[in-house]
């Protein structure tokens, strides 16, 4: 590896292994640019939910459905994988594979944490009759939660990816980048709950108080 | 009908096993053939020539579909193509000549020019590039099966909800557009992706975003508006999905939907993209006419401002295609002031490029042209675009001929020009021959004057109310003599396509060598063999100013500044991953077209298993060692 050879390192790695190569740098930046779109095809998600959450057609509405308890766990739990990510890239940074492959673990034991409250409360809301086909309101309610879902499934199936590359082949500028866009994904992916939170959950619980 | 689809949808499951890799032997003789080559290939510029071909075929497709359209409307209560055929053929004709033709002509174009216009070996990422053309390739060879299994869309290229819900369009018509779309679109924007990367990261030494060439400049601002018109678009083909085939209500009015959340979608997507197929085009016509007219371009600032404005009002402009739905007047008034503001920009274009001939030593090949062409055809699309801007004009206007003219005008004046003024002006670079020109003039001639033949009358036909859409027409409203020019003007199109098809099957055979720079041109593209070594630049090149090459011939120099001593060079590896990923894409398609959740998930499971494989492999490309000898470099 010439780059490790020619340039500043913190143990035994360049500074910052995800952006040593020209490969890495277009890896992160292509990510940086998938994020934007993913950024609208969120906003577009939230523009239908926003314009057809009234229609509920006699079912639960928002105020009778959503539940603080649960939805702040969910919250925390997915916020405190935000940071657990983190640690793991500080880690990363560190060359210390071992405990980097653990802080990721620990993120998606957390995301999937998360998924399992969701399903949960999922199965609450249709034994109350709030369901995909049931109204307007349950289709884009649940087009919108379940695109984030899924955005949080297939994160845990590619970071638990990811920690088993990491465990083979240890940090270099090659696995770098992996574990830096991973982790930005992962970010990005509690961003989103961050506005669900405040546009779908406390915006709808406080509806029809005034 | 079940049977065949699973038999089919096997019997491709299996191929994709086979070449993926489980039997060695199999894979061995695969490999052998040239067709191995081309499937696994990252190389640009292959691929470049792989949108071209595929982009051709449905120009073929769509042409044909125009022309039987046109067929059915020359004479009053023709009984050619009736009621939901003459649907299909309408709704097949738009998505395909906007998504199959328009969009990858215009990869071809960048694929083939943009590495090399910055002095690129490849583009950022060659393994998303490929898999960008074969997720195009997926959906729309899934699109056009619709002919064959159960019926093509018949609810138009905008597929308004609620003609395109299972009530007004059952059958699977509609899931093929829903599927289709979503395939080829989820590939343009990776290529979109891809693109933007390039161009941020790529860049030779001494190339500067303010010294690029600006066909390079409007694939960046398209990439752009790619970047964040796409993914509305994926949400919105979603939505319609769910609504058809897993009974949500997005749409459905009767459960609370709002089939205006569908138009609103559609056009946030959907103007986005018009300027997402004209942009490219302009980048074009603006290198072609620089380089024709030995003049630097005019403005060269002022253009790359107009562009980037162009690409940033475009995002505020879509309620102009909603116009007559009544969203009130203040909503009306403010997209029609965006909608005027955006021919300040435009304006500005187009008096550059009158500027850049303006006193330059015109050479009028093909390309120049269609150019030429282009000025006169695109302001009047122009023209009848501020007209259509104003709202209580536009409420007569509205569904009516006189839409469908300015539409063609700007598409087939802009775009359409814009790709066959690329493909003359780049052809050499891409074969290493020159189409020849005698015939790109018939072609162009017949070409020019059959469009202007077929959609200026319909501009009057439209003012004297003939409707858009609609099958036929009645006999004794004036609309006789413009319905019929306007169908002879489609034949002489045709006529004009045959010549170019006539052009590259002589050339071939007869075509005359390029060499490297047969248009006395003035950016990198130029500097290298045609067509280029598979590395492009054996020393990355050192630019020294806009229009590099140009710069050193003036100067005196053969050849431009190396930046680099000669070394060896990086080169990514063919893979078959993206063909297979594809592949499983429109596996699982072709299922939920026919609503078979089993054979849908079987085609994710490849396409997830394939992404994690890709994840694993240690792909860190190859060495080519380049040596220099008497003749220059060789490998």
């Amino acid at each position: 590896m010439k780059i490790e050879e020619t340039t500043g390192t913190v143990a035994g790695i360049p500074a910052e292994p995800e952006r040593a190569t020209l490969e890495g740098k277009n890896k992160v930046l292509g990510f940086w640019l998938f994020i934007c779109a993913e950024t609208t095809l969120f906003a577009t998600l939230f523009g239908a939910y926003l314009s057809l959450k009234g229609a509920n057609m006699g079912g639960p509405t928002q105020a009778e459905l959503f539940k603080m308890p649960l939805v702040a766990s969910s919250t925390l739990i997915l916020l405190v994988s935000s940071l657990t990510s983190v640690l793991a890239i500080t880690a990363m940074r560190h060359n210390q594979a071992s405990r980097m492959t653990g802080w990721f673990l620990v993120t998606i034991l957390l995301g999937a944490a998360f998924l399992t409250l969701e399903i949960y409360e999922f199965i609450e809301y249709v034994h109350e009759g709030h369901t995909f086909t049931g109204s307007a309101f349950g289709s884009s309610f649940y087009l919108l939660l379940g695109t984030h879902g899924c955005h949080v499934l297939f994160g845990f199936f590619w970071i638990l990816s990811l920690i088993i590359q990491g465990r083979r082949e240890g940090i270099t500028v090659h696995t770098a980048p992996k574990f830096y866009v991973a982790s930005l994904y992962w970010h990005f992916v509690d961003l989103v709950w961050v506005f669900i939170f405040t546009v779908v959950y406390l915006a709808g619980m406080t509806t029809g108080l005034t | 009908m079940t049977t065949i689809v699973i038999l089919l949808v096997f019997a491709l499951f299996l191929g994709g096993i086979m070449s993926g890799g489980y039997t060695s032997r199999y894979v061995k003789r695969m490999e052998e053939t040239s067709i191995w080559g081309w499937i696994t290939t990252v190389d640009h510029k292959r691929i470049g020539i792989l949108y071209l071909i595929s982009g051709g075929f449905f120009f073929a497709v769509g042409g044909l579909e125009a022309l039987l359209i046109r067929i059915q409307l020359m004479f009053p209560n023709a009984k050619f193509l009736v009621g939901d055929a003459y649907n299909q053929m309408l709704s097949m004709h738009g998505t395909t000549m906007i998504f199959l033709v328009a969009m990858p002509l215009l990869f071809a174009l960048m694929n083939a020019a943009v590495p090399l216009q910055i002095g690129a070996r490849d583009v950022a990422f060659p393994f998303l590039n490929a898999l960008g053309f074969w997720m195009y390739f997926a959906g729309a060879l899934l699109l056009n099966l619709s002919w064959i299994f159960g019926g093509a869309p018949d609810a138009g290229w905008t597929s308004y909800a609620s003609l395109a819900l299972p009530e007004y369009s059952p059958g699977p018509g509609v899931n093929y557009y829903v599927l289709g779309l979503q395939i080829s679109g989820i590939g343009t924007l990776l290529s979109g992706i891809n693109f933007l990367v390039t161009i941020i990261n790529m860049r030779a030494p001494g190339m500067s975003y303010l010294r690029l060439p600006m066909f390079t400049w409007s694939v960046f601002v398209t990439s752009a508006l790619i970047l964040f018109a796409f993914p509305p678009l994926t949400a919105g083909l979603f939505m319609m999905m769910f609504d058809r085939l897993f009974g949500s209500n997005f749409f459905s009015v009767i459960n609370g939907g709002n089939v205006v959340v569908w138009e609103h979608i559609f056009w946030i997507f959907g103007h986005p993209e018009v300027y997402i197929i004209v942009l490219p085009a302009f980048g074009v016509f603006s290198d072609v006419l620089s380089n024709f007219s030995k003049k630097r371009l005019f403005g060269y600032h002022s253009m790359v401002f107009a562009l980037v404005l162009i690409g940033f009002l475009g995002f505020m402009v879509w309620l102009h295609h909603m116009f007559t739905v009544g969203l009130g007047d203040v909503a009306n008034t403010v997209f029609a002031i965006t909608t005027m503001a955006i021919s300040v920009p435009t304006g500005i274009k187009v008096f550059n490029w009158l500027f850049t001939m303006w006193g330059g030593r015109l050479r009028f090949t093909t390309a120049m042209l269609y150019a030429s062409g282009f000025i006169v055809t695109f302001v009047m699309g122009g023209v009848t675009g501020i007209m259509l801007a104003v709202p209580p004009a536009d409420f007569q206007f509205h569904d009516s001929y006189f839409v469908v003219a300015h539409f063609h005008y700007v598409i087939l004046g802009g775009t359409i020009f814009g790709i066959l003024a690329g493909v003359y002006y780049w052809w050499p670079k891409m074969f290493g021959y020159l189409l020849n020109e005698k015939l790109g003039k018939w072609n162009f001639w017949t070409f020019f004057l059959g469009m202007h033949l077929t959609f200026f009358p319909q501009h009057f036909l439209g003012l004297f109310g003939m409707p858009r859409r609609v099958f036929t027409w009645q006999p004794g409203y004036n609309l006789e003599m413009g319905n019929f020019l306007s169908t002879i003007g489609a034949f002489l199109m045709t006529i004009g396509v045959i010549f170019f098809i006539i052009n590259v099957l002589v050339t071939i055979t007869k075509g005359k060598a390029a060499g490297n720079d047969p248009w006395d041109g003035r950016s990198l593209e130029w500097t290298i063999p045609s067509p280029p070594p598979e590395y492009n630049f054996a020393q990355l090149p050192l630019v020294r100013g806009l229009d590099p090459w140009w710069l050193e011939k003036m100067e005196g120099n053969d050849q431009m500044t190396p930046a680099e001593p000669l070394g060896p060079i990086h080169m990514p590896n063919d893979s078959h991953l993206p063909f297979v990923m594809s592949l499983g894409l429109f596996v699982s398609g072709f299922g939920f077209v026919f609503q078979s959740s089993q054979v849908g998930a079987i085609g994710l499971i490849v396409v997830i298993a394939t992404l994690f494989i890709r994840s694993f492999q240690e792909d860190h490309g190859h060495h080519i060692e380049p040596q220099p000898s008497e003749k220059g470099v060789e490998i």
